[in-house]
């Protein structure tokens, strides 16, 4: 077990609407920790200090709950890519390194303490569109719904999706494209989805547009940070998926929300 | 039209308009770029290739309304996803790590207005003759030959033509997949495209100031 020492370089912000900026601090770790639990011993060290230790997300450490969410060296969950900061381990950093941990940045994610961010936008865009009609009672014959496969696999693939927002993060846009898409995608491609269809991609892209996230240049840093590999497929199906219901919704729903 | 207001009115509409006015002004440049290499084969041809054009009157002049109404509605997109996009992200990162986004991808903004200004000078060079050294109405050929003889002029064109290149490359790559058309079976063709139809166009018009700067125009 090798020990390393490195220099972090954090955030710190005492709350909302308190200035931020960059503190350094030693840490040790090994390769077998998680960057997590490398945050974790620096804030024992600074909790016996009498400091108030570093604010960051955390809950599952599995990667699946999206809760995770720090900027390492200018990638949103580290360098490594297709892993949370929770799964990312130390044997991804050498010894002597100075990390530099910065929160989310976004217009719509204000930080609320250090690195945890309000990523409540995204959970609107979710509420936004709305619920799907399944007839509830007995439960259905398995298959009685044909499915092609390979629609099943794709709408798989964009329901990974765990709402962290690292695709906001990387965006030099600050876009939620990528999160919006998957969620609007993994619907829209199955027979279940299919009632609500158009209603659902107009409510979410409103939605995203309300929030205030950027729009999108096809720059692809979003799926290459996407700890679950998210493609920017989802991108232009949910870009066509739009186009259409904009064109041929039969309520037509006229949007009054933008500002330009 | 209140469906076309509600399309304009998204991010997604405004790329959408972005993709349909940008594909317009590729077939303006693949034209355009046809003609000019002309110079090559007998300025004279440039000349009669012109005169066909103006030929056409009052319909050159609607083709012309068009293209700049195309160009405005290009513009004026891309000024306002910029607006929307740098207020999305007030306060940047103190460490920037591109992953995988492209060089071209990133500089689409300021190539766009380097274009733009480019354009003001070639039209007051080329069409009014204005900033032209000695302008001779109709000799098309000419024009082209003598203007480039000055080489600072020969040089703005050589850089804007690559600027033009990565511009062209980003975007043609980009409207297939802001127009919806990603499949992995045709992924690597949309790039495939876009290389062939940059270097045919941006290497035909490059290949115009470089000659002159080489001393190889007729
Ligand atoms: C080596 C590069 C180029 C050369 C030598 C060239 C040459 C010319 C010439 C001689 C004209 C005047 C034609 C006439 O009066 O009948 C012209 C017009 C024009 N060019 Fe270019 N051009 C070049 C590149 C470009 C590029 C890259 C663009 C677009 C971004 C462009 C946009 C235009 C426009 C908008 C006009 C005005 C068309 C009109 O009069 O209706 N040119 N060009
Ligand atoms: S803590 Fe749950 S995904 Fe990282």
């Amino acid at each position: 077990m090798s020990d390393m020492k490195l220099t972090l370089k954090v955030w710190r912000q005492a709350g909302p609407s308190a200035p931020g900026a960059f503190k350094s601090y030693p840490a040790s770790a090994n390769e077998h920790m998680s960057f997590l639990e490398m945050l974790d011993v620096v804030n024992e060290d600074l909790q016996e200090q009498g400091e108030e230790p570093i604010a960051f997300d955390h809950d599952c450490r599995e990667g699946i709950c999206g809760s995770c969410s720090l900027v390492i060296n200018g990638s949103p969950h580290g360098p490594k890519g297709g892993v949370t900061t929770c799964q990312l381990h130390m044997r991804s950093f050498k010894n002597g390194d100075e990390i530099v941990i910065e929160p989310w940045r976004a217009k719509s994610f204000p930080v609320l303490r250090d690195l945890v961010v309000d990523r409540s936008p995204l959970d609107r865009i979710i509420a936004a569109g709305g619920f799907i009609s399944v007839p509830t009672g007995a439960p259905p014959d398995g298959n009685a719904i044909p499915v092609a496969k390979e629609d099943s696999d794709r709408a798989m693939d964009a329901a990974a999706c765990i709402g962290c927002g690292a695709c906001v993060a990387a965006c030099p846009n600050a876009s939620a494209m990528l999160f919006t898409s998957a969620k609007v995608v993994h619907l829209s491609l199955m027979p279940q989805g299919q009632p609500e269809r158009n209603r659902r991609v107009l409510a979410m892209v409103n939605a995203m547009d309300e929030e205030g996230f950027g729009g999108c240049t096809n720059y692809g840093e979003c799926q290459a940070a996407c700890p679950k590999e998210i493609s920017v497929e989802n991108i232009a199906l949910m870009n066509r998926e739009f186009l259409r219901a904009t064109l041929h919704d039969r309520d037509g729903a006229p949007r009054v929300a933008g500002t330009m | 039209m209140n469906r076309f207001r509600a399309l304009w009115q998204s991010v997604i509409g405004k790329k959408i308009a972005m993709a349909g006015s940008g594909l317009i002004l590729v077939g303006f440049l693949i034209s355009h770029m046809a003609s000019n290499v002309l110079v090559f084969v007998d300025p004279a041809k440039l000349d009669a290739y012109a005169e066909w054009l103006h030929g056409f009157g009052g319909l050159l002049w609607v083709a012309r309304g068009g293209l700049l109404f195309f160009l405005l509605v290009h513009i004026l997109a891309a000024y306002q996803l910029t607006q929307i996009a740098r207020a999305a992200r007030p306060t940047g990162y103190h460490a920037v790590d591109y992953r995988v986004s492209t060089y071209a991808a990133r500089t689409m903004r300021w190539g766009g207005v380097l274009i733009a200004v480019f354009l003001v000078y070639h039209i007051l060079h080329f069409t009014t003759g204005t900033l032209h050294p000695d302008f001779h109405p109709g000799e098309v050929g000419r024009n082209v030959i003598e203007g480039m003889q000055v080489t600072w002029t020969a040089a703005f064109y050589a850089i804007t033509m690559v600027s033009i290149g990565a511009h062209f490359w980003h975007g043609i790559w980009s409207v297939f997949q802001t127009l919806g058309l990603n499949h992995p079976a045709w992924n690597s063709t949309r790039v495939t495209v876009a290389t062939a139809l940059t270097l045919l166009v941006a290497g035909g018009f490059l290949s115009i100031p470089v000659a002159a700067l080489l001393g190889l125009l007729p």
